[in-house]
Parts: structure tokens; sequence; C-alpha cells
């Protein structure tokens, strides 16, 4: 069976049996990953191109080689922020790229909604690779597939979202898949980082870590971006690591068989210590190795829709 | 040359006029006679039958970006006239937004020679401060002289209470209102309400207490100074009811609510359209539902569009980059029959002290009368006539609209004013 979408945007709304399809073509591709030639003919004569108006490193190689795999040819195409408000318009952008001839594109964009837009614009297929705070639906795809790999299964496990969810298009997504696969979620973190009206979508919570770690099959830790705005939200990091750090004595204490998983880039010593990161709860790297089977189980079922 | 108007139903409230099967006859702009079933006979006379139609006096929208000078390139003084006369209003204020900003007796005066032919008389809104910076006051006196009808930093509230202290204070002496674009600075800048939409949307958001903040400001500076503040496109549910309970307390405020904003929810932003950006952001229907309640019992005073037009090129950007605001001149009336005519929230009647009365009043302008010896300023309407906005056929210069298609009923078929009429698409001498 097909997936129901030709553009994958969100998991808002997404059905049960695409993401069971995603997740389960991943899996083949995670197989051919461990091969010696790591590569099939499956997207052979496509041109996929990524779009990057963010920087991204890992998000943007994951892709690439993800159609590089697939044998696709893959053109990427970075953009600077800086450039933004000045230069070609992003409608005089996507119809320059879709006159070459493209089949799909990948997006990464620092405005939410412009996968959205790019489907009004052009007729490849689009795949959101992150809109502002909005989605980011392959990295909350790769998450369920690496909690489902750990585990055996997404429904009826808890799992806890930690840290600045008002500002994570990650958060959303895994909020979106995980309630459709069946799972309980909950979001932990400073109060100012929670978005008001998140217990609209049927998710808990929760201001202290120790008990979402007791309560939880799996936290998902999200990156604090010092970078961003994000420090105007608490006081302090010290006041954070202190409160809401996953550290190994925090873990120790509750003494729980808890799964770590964590989208990268760490600040180590901030969200997570280092010794939780390289320890023996996370799956920090078998999500990258994971992220870039899911990609192309995502291209692979959009590529061959039409 | 004359004209005579058959057949209308006439309504003005102000002078307790209300007569079916009415006529008007107009020679050389002025009401020559009124009664029923006029005689005449001319070489030289034109003759209407609004038969099933209403004859009120001259609508007027208090609320209109005129961009000239400055963005010449997405309206001028006489598009915007044009598409005012198409909306059915014989009047408009124009803010000072412009570039320069309406701050100098000099740009008040080139807005009022720029529509100085016009069917459609231009009042313009002068900045309340210098290039509306919020630093020093702009000359209020000089600017009233020059045709001014209110002051405004538009756009943005005025930065300080202690500014609009004295902007209060100051505009005592001739009784003209300033006009709050009511939101506080530190939570400005999202691009949409925030609400559980904002949450599934991704987008930053402006909380309604932005508004609310800035609305109970300026009801307590107007109460202290005695001044008249005015609340321009009244968006929240708070900012409302405290707007009831200081009317009550007689403290000298007005507040207009746009058609965007009882036609519409932030469930309009689903699509990421920028013609569903503007700010005050589109509400939930709670605020809605506050809206109606205001517009019923006279908290709110009056209906402006904030028509703000913006290139194609503008609102073609993402979502979060757009710029804020839609055009409404033209479809203004019309939504207002829809959502609330035939939705019985408001009667004809109420319409008309929204549209033509209320808004002159906030203003100090002179309610036009249907009476023999008084410039002819009347708006025709036709409550039942069912149609389609077609932005293509609109006389604004932009097309930035999220009502485009929409099925209306009701609408302003016509106006009369300055010897001129706007019926039937075209502009004819009277």
């Amino acid at each position: 069976m097909p997936l129901s979408s030709r553009h994958l945007l969100g998991l808002q709304g997404v059905p049960k049996e695409d993401i069971q399809l995603i997740l389960d073509t991943a899996t083949t591709f995670r197989e051919v990953l461990e091969r010696p030639i790591k590569r099939v003919p499956t997207l052979q004569g496509k041109t996929v191109v990524n779009l990057f108006y963010e920087s991204s490193t890992r998000t943007r190689i994951s892709f690439e080689l993800a159609e590089k795999r697939l044998s696709a040819d893959a053109i990427n195409f970075a953009v600077s922020t800086s450039s933004v408000n000045k230069g070609e318009s992003l409608k005089d952008t996507v119809r320059n790229i879709e006159a070459m001839k493209v089949d799909m594109v990948v997006i990464r964009h620092a405005a939410a909604g412009t996968p959205l837009m790019l489907t009004k614009l052009c007729d490849a297929n689009i795949i959101n690779a992150g809109d502002g705070i909005h989605e980011h639906p392959t990295q909350a795809l790769l998450d369920m597939y690496s909690i489902r790999e750990k585990l055996g299964r997404l429904e009826g496990l808890k799992v806890c979202i930690v840290g600045d969810i008002a500002h994570s298009r990650v958060a959303l997504s895994n909020i979106f898949g995980l309630k459709t696969m069946g799972a309980k979620v909950s979001v932990c973190g400073p109060s100012t980082m929670i978005p008001k009206y998140i217990q609209e979508l049927g998710v808990e919570v929760i201001y202290n870590i120790d008990e979402a770690i007791q309560e939880n099959d799996v936290l998902n830790v999200l990156r604090i971006q010092l970078e961003r705005k994000a420090r105007e939200y608490f006081p302090s990091i010290r006041e954070y690591i202190k409160y809401f750090g996953i550290t190994s004595e925090r873990l120790e204490k509750n003494k729980k068989d808890v799964l770590i998983l964590h989208p990268g880039p760490i600040n180590r010593g901030v969200e997570i210590s280092s010794d939780v990161a390289d320890g023996p709860y996370q799956i920090i790297l078998q999500q990258v190795t994971n992220g870039v089977a899911v990609r192309m189980a995502v291209l692979y079922l959009l590529g061959t829709l039409n | 040359m004359k004209l005579l108007l058959k057949n209308a139903s006439v309504l003005n409230p102000v002078q307790n006029l209300n007569e079916k099967n009415f006529d008007i006859l107009i020679d050389d702009g002025i009401i020559a006679e009124v009664g029923n079933n006029l005689q005449q006979t001319s070489n030289d006379l034109k003759i209407i039958d609004l038969t099933g139609k209403i004859v009120t006096p001259g609508f007027i929208d208090i609320h209109v970006h005129l961009r000239e000078p400055g963005r010449e390139d997405e309206e001028t003084v006489e598009t915007g006239c044009n598409a005012a006369a198409n909306g059915g209003f014989t009047a408009v204020a124009c803010m000072p937004n412009t570039e320069p900003a309406i701050d100098s007796a000099e740009v008040v005066e080139f807005i009022k020679k720029q529509s100085s032919n016009h069917l459609v008389d231009v009042y313009p809104v002068a900045a309340a401060s210098l290039g509306r910076k919020g630093e020093v006051l702009s000359p209020m006196a000089e600017l009233k002289d020059a045709g001014a009808v209110a002051f405004s930093d538009d756009g943005v509230a005025i930065k300080s209470a202690s500014l609009l202290k004295r902007a209060l204070e100051y505009s005592l002496m001739f009784d003209l209102p300033i006009i709050e674009h009511c939101e506080d600075d530190s939570l400005a800048g999202g691009a949409m309400n925030e609400s559980f939409n904002s949450t599934l949307l991704g987008l930053p958001a402006i909380p309604n207490v932005a508004e609310d903040l800035i609305v109970m400001r300026d009801i307590l500076l107007a109460e202290y100074t005695g001044g008249r503040v005015h609340i321009a496109h009244i968006s929240s549910a708070n900012a409302v009811n405290m707007v009831r309970e200081a009317k009550k307390k007689g403290i000298k405020v007005t507040a207009e609510v746009t058609p965007h904003h009882f036609a519409l929810t932030d469930d309009a932003v689903k699509s990421y359209d920028t013609n569903t950006k503007m700010n005050p952001p589109l509400r939930t229907r709670k605020d809605v539902y506050a809206i109606i309640e205001g517009l019923k019992d006279g908290t709110i005073d009056c209906i402006a569009s904030d028509h703000a037009p913006h290139s194609i090129e503008e609102k073609e950007m993402e979502f979060e980059y757009a710029p804020n605001g839609i055009i409404g001149l033209e479809t203004s009336v019309g939504l207002a029959f829809t959502e609330l005519l035939h939705k019985k929230i408001l009667t004809l009647e109420d319409l008309i002290f929204k549209f033509a009365i209320n808004p002159r009043k906030i203003l100090n302008i002179d309610i036009p009368l249907i009476r023999t010896g008084r410039k002819a300023e009347l708006t025709f309407l036709d409550t039942d006539l069912v149609w389609t906005v077609d932005k293509t056929k609109m006389l604004s210069k932009s097309r930035n609209t999220p009502f485009d298609k929409r099925l209306l009923t009701g609408k302003a078929i016509g106006v009369v004013n300055n010897r001129k009429m706007f019926f039937e698409g075209r502009f004819t001498v009277i």
C-alpha cells in the first residue's frame, strides 16, 4: 500500500498506516546499510534537491547520504540566512529549481509553513527537513524507529520529551507521531519553555525531572539552543543543569532503566552530562545511523509514488 | 445636471428619517427636493430607479492606509479613493504611516490636494509624535488647522505613558481623539495570535494580553487627563470588556473593529496564507463572540477596515517574513451585512450608526443629512444582493485579501458626493 500523501510536510494528521509503512520500510534499508556495498538502484534517474535555507550539518548529510544510497542524483542548494529578504524570493528560487526538472525537494527553512508553500509553487514531492519551530518529521520518524528497534514497540510506551519544548520542531513532530502510534507522551522542562496550549494536544506536563525519569520508559532530551534566544527563558545555565540536566547521579538516584535519545548536536554538560551521553542508557549514535535508513524509506516511498 | 433617485427606502436615524418609496432630487450636487413621487421633466435629468434599494448618509471608513506619499506602487490617494467609492464609502480617514509620515502641515495639505477632485473626501489622521517615533509631540495645532482630524502613531502604540499623557492633554484644546494601535512593544513581534493554533503551526505568536495591557493603560490615561482615546481595530475579548467598563464610568473612550476580526478566527491561518497575517492578528472564537457582544451593546462604536495594501511580492513571502495587513475597503460593507445583518446580530439602523454616524462623531465630522438644501452625500445599499468577491475586479491597486471568491449577501451599490456619482462601476459627474 502506498503512502496517503505525496509530500511529507509534518506528522500532524499522518495516519498510523503511513508511519508504520515508513518504519517497516526503514528496517529493510537499515539492513542495506550493513552491507559492504551500501547502494541500491531504487531511485536511479531521480533528482533530489536539498534546499537548505538554514545551516544544518547532520540533517543535510543524512539526507544526502540517503539519496546517494538510493542512487538518486543529489544536489545541494544552500542559501545563507543572511540573504533572505535581499536576494531572490523563495518563489523564484523554487520555480528556477523546478525548471531544471527535479523530482523531489528536501527543504530546511527558518520560517514555519515554508514546505507547504512549496507544494503550491512546484510539482515536486516536498520533504520537510525542519521548518522554523513547527515540524521536523524525519527526526521524529527516526526517533520512533530507534525506540521501536530498542524496545520492540511504540504502543503503550511512556515517552517524555525534555527541554525547550516551545522552540522545538522536534518536540511537535514527536508528539504527533508518538500519539498516533499509541504512546503516552509527556513533556518536561522549565515552564517558560512549555507552550501555553500544549495540553490540548493530549500531552502531560511535568516540571520535576526526577518524576519524569521515574514515570517514563523513554526520555527524548532536546538540545538547549544556547545560540538562540532560548537563554532568555531561564535564569542561568547553572540553574538549568541543576533542575533539568540528565546526569548519571540523577538516573541512579531514580534507579530507573530508561532509554535516552538526543537529536543532537549535544551540549555536553548542559542538557545531558558526558557520562550519560556516552553511557549505557543512550542510543544517540544508533539514532544517527537509523536516520539515514528512515530518510531512505521516506525518499523511496515518495519517489516511487508517481 | 439633475439626478432623480426614485422609489428608494431612505434611512437616516439621526434625523428620524425612515421612508419607503421615497424620491430624492439632486441639483448640482445639492439635495433640491425630497418626497414621495416627485415629478420632474427636464432635458438634463438622469433618473435612477432604486426600487428595493436603500439610501443612507454616505458611509465613512476611518482606518485606511492610502500609502501615498511613499508607497505609490501599492496604493495612491486616487486608487484608494476609487476603492472606497466601489466599497460604498463617501469618505475615509487615512493613517499617517506614510513616507514621510503625516507629521507636518505640508503632508496633510498634499494629501488633501491629491483628493481634492475626488468623489471621496479624505480626512488625514496625523502622527501624534514626529516621525511616529514616540519621542517628540507632532505640531498638533498646526496639523489640525491644515485638516487633520485625529492623531495616532499608527502601527504602534504611543511609546511611553508620559508622551501619551501629554498628547491627550494637548489634544484637549481641540477635542480631537488620539487613535491608538494597542500593542505592548515588548510582547509584540509575533506572526499570529498566541493560541492552540500557534502551537500547532509553530509560528511565533502575539498574546492578546499585549493588546489588553495598552488598552488598560490608555483607558487609565484618558480618565486621568479627560482626553479622548479611540481604540483602533479592537480584537481581544478582554479589551472589549475593558472598554465597556470604561464607558460605564464615563471615560472618553471609543472603539472600532475590522470586518476580518468578526468574520475570521485564527483557524484561517492554518493555510499559512499570508493574507491571513495582520496586526492585531486574527483571534479565537471566544474573542469573536466578545466582539459581537460589543457591537450589539454599543461598546464598539464603528466598523473600519484597516485597509492595508501590500504588493504581491511582499505578500508572497514566507509567512513569518510577510508584512501585516489586508485590503478591506471593497469587502467591508458586504462582510458586515453577511456576518452581522443577515445573522441578526445588528439591524440595518445599527449598521448605519456603525458605518456613517458614530465614526463621524468620533472625528467631529458633520453627519450628512438627507434634507433639502444639504450637500448630497449618500450611499446606496442592496442588502439582499448575493455576490462573489473577485479580487481581479477591485479598484484598489493591491490584491491582498483573504476574502477572494467568498460569497457575500449585501453590498453597497453606489455613492454620491461632491457632485459626482459612482454607480454601476462608473464615475459620472452629476
